[in-house]
């Protein structure tokens, strides 16, 4: 396992030698932060924080400063009112439970499928897949070649096919076959895309006819390497199917991932999970604690 | 969420209005809400500091025009700069050899695949007998989907469903190329992490084994801070002639089409604007610089006065 330099690590060296925080030290984070992709907004909204704190407090040391960054991003993290899971893959009360997978182009949503179901197969849940993108070239393939990894059967029509129609024959078959999770692969779509937006508001839809109460999680998924756009998907798909659950995907990769903390500070969507490549056991269920601990990693 | 940059500007240029001209002081709190344009359209933190500096440098005494605001002067400023950063003029590919080959790298689920595709439809449609090549190796059904586009664009796709070795299967690629009179070879690869030392030496093996006359990498609009080391790495390792710039029909400003333009001094060649075979088109360096600033009603308004 390579040891990832945290964000914060830098800001550690930015500041050997001094004992105060200054506006140096301060504009230093501002760098870090926006470089990790956090957001103008929300960058600010920290630096403002602990520029009060310091002028509160008159003397703020810098190795201070650590703890209170730690404190503010926490915080940040727990206006998102999520508990963090301890128990995700268990089996759940529900049954069947549905879990329908949205995102734009090319986030990761199929391979967090296969992840997710290899997580709950071995969790002992019977698990079932839809093949829901009936549009991307071997979209399906892709999926079913997903199913055989983990050993659990994809119900499919085939290509160019009506998407809602697979996704009601997934949940069907599932009641059918007791299963206990069913998991529905979306084609990727551009959140201003009014008529994909409306498909996947009616893919939900028909799945609530054979089974009102579900689907029980629509998972958004977001590429970790994505910019200030990662707000407006998380905006729009929310608008579009009550978004319930993110997962932030390519985390193995540079990109800090700074947006799960912008993201967490201006909506209340819960992180769930995390993608860390491209094997099928590279997901981690998200734990706060652990993402704001690696944010101030030093290089192992 | 993101307001129009002339709107958010006309806060911080009240102070300019009535002033003659640019000054250190008047010009501070603008540049200041510039930056944060640029850093808000993705653009990278060091990059809009640079940008922006040297904007301000610029300015500095310029006089302002009677008719316009200055904040608008400002922004037609910095739009030019942009323009001029991102190269002014529209860049081709190199196709001078026979067969040339096009290599195509870039990170995981960029749009490699499906420009592929678009750039062997484009190729063929300006007369040119093309092929395209299946060497990603480890995406489940990435040769399936290849097919796929390929039969959409018709254009015959190689492949060695068997073979592990992405080096080899380029090898004999081309050797089938020259065998059987094709000018033009497309090589859509797996997408691959900078950090990954082992998918990076791949590639830059497949480089070394058929010398193309072409490498372009490709990147999603939509990505964020990151993209100017993702882009610095592949550039290290590849020395890349071109970008390309996908997804552009979603809403993200790009601005990692400027960072990496600044970073690396590659074009951008192409732009991909959806998921369909024909949705390609060039790059106009101007057009960009509207989108990342966010605006358009801006400079036909500075250009009348
Ligand atoms: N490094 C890395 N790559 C990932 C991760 N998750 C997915 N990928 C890769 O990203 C690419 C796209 O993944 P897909 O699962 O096909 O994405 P998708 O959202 O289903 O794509 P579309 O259906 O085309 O919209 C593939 O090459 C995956 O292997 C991750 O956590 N880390
Ligand atoms: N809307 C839109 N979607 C695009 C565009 N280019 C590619 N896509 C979609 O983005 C997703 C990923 O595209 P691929 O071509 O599979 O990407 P890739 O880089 O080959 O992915 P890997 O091989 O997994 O690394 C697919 O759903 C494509 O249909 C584009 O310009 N606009
Ligand atoms: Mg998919
Ligand atoms: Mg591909």
């Amino acid at each position: 396992e390579k040891t990832k330099e945290g964000l914060f690590s830098k800001l550690s060296r930015a500041i050997v030698g001094k004992s105060k925080v200054d506006d140096e030290v301060l504009d230093e984070l501002e760098e870090i932060l926006i470089s990790s992709d956090v957001g103008v907004e929300t960058t600010v909204k920290i630096i403002r924080r602990i520029e009060e704190r310091v002028a509160r407090d008159k003397f703020v040391s810098t190795s201070e400063l650590d703890e209170i960054l730690r404190e503010e991003i926490a915080e940040l993290l727990a206006q998102n009112k999520s508990e963090d899971i301890t128990d995700a893959f268990k089996k759940s009360d529900i049954k069947p439970y549905v879990i329908m997978v949205v995102g734009v182009n090319g986030v990761g949503k199929t391979t967090t499928i296969g992840k997710l179901a290899s997580q709950f197969h071995k969790a002992g849940n019977k698990v079932i897949l839809g093949a829901g993108d009936t549009f991307r070239a071997a979209a399906v393939d892709q999926l079913k070649l997903w199913g055989q990894r983990v050993g659990i059967p994809v119900i499919d029509h085939g290509m160019n096919t009506d998407p809602a129609s697979v996704a009601f024959d997934a949940v069907k078959q599932a009641v059918e076959q007791q299963a206990d999770v069913v998991i529905i692969d979306t084609a990727g779509r551009l959140h201003n895309k009014v008529n994909l937006m409306n498909e996947l508001a009616k893919i939900k839809r028909v799945v609530q006819k054979f089974l009102p109460e579900a689907p029980h999680e629509v998972l958004l998924v977001l590429d970790g390497s994505t910019g200030q756009n990662a707000f407006i998907q998380a905006q729009e798909f929310t608008k579009a199917t009550d978004v319930t659950a993110l997962a932030i995907t390519k985390l193995d990769g540079t990109a800090k991932g700074g947006v799960v903390i912008g993201i967490s500070d201006q909506f209340k969507i819960p992180v769930k999970y995390i993608g860390v490549g491209e094997k099928i056991e590279d997901l981690q269920v998200f734990n706060k604690k652990e993402f704001v601990n690696s944010l101030f990693k030093r290089k192992a | 969420m993101f307001e129009n940059l002339s709107n958010k500007l006309n806060t911080a240029m009240r102070t300019l209005k009535g002033k003659g001209r640019i000054t250190d002081v008047n010009v501070a709190a603008t540049v200041k809400e510039i930056r944060r344009a640029l850093m808000d359209a993705d653009v990278n933190y060091k990059v809009a500091k640079e940008i922006t500096d040297r904007i301000k440098d610029e300015a500095m005494g310029q006089k302002i025009v009677i008719a316009v605001d200055p904040g608008q002067m400002l922004v037609k400023i910095v739009h030019d700069e942009l323009v001029k950063l991102m190269g002014s003029q529209v860049q081709g590919i190199n196709l001078k050899s026979d067969p040339s080959v096009i290599l195509i790298a870039g990170l995981q689920g960029s749009g490699k695949t499906t420009f592929s595709g678009k750039l062997a439809q484009y190729l063929k449609k300006s007369g040119r007998n093309v092929l395209l090549v299946a060497c990603d190796i480890y995406r489940p059904a990435a040769i399936d989907q290849l097919k796929v586009l390929g039969e959409q664009v018709e254009v015959e796709v190689y492949s060695e469903p068997e073979n592990k070795n992405a080096v080899q299967i380029a090898q004999n690629a081309l050797e089938y190329a020259r065998k059987i009179g094709k000018k033009v070879i497309i090589v859509d690869t797996a997408g691959r992490l900078a950090v990954d030392e082992a998918m990076m030496n791949e590639i830059a093996a497949v480089k070394e084994a058929i010398k193309p006359s072409e490498t372009l990498f490709v990147v999603d609009s939509m990505t964020g801070q990151d993209a100017v080391n993702t882009a610095k790495a592949f550039n290290d390792r590849l020395n890349f002639d071109g970008v390309v710039l996908t997804k552009l029909d979603g809403d993200a400003r790009g601005g990692a089409a400027l960072s990496i333009r600044h970073v690396v001094e590659k074009p951008i060649k192409f732009i991909s604007t959806g998921e369909k075979m024909d949705a390609l088109d060039q790059f106009y360096p101007d057009r960009m610089a509207s989108r990342i600033l966010g605006m358009g009603d801006v400079l036909s308004l500075v250009e009348r006065a």
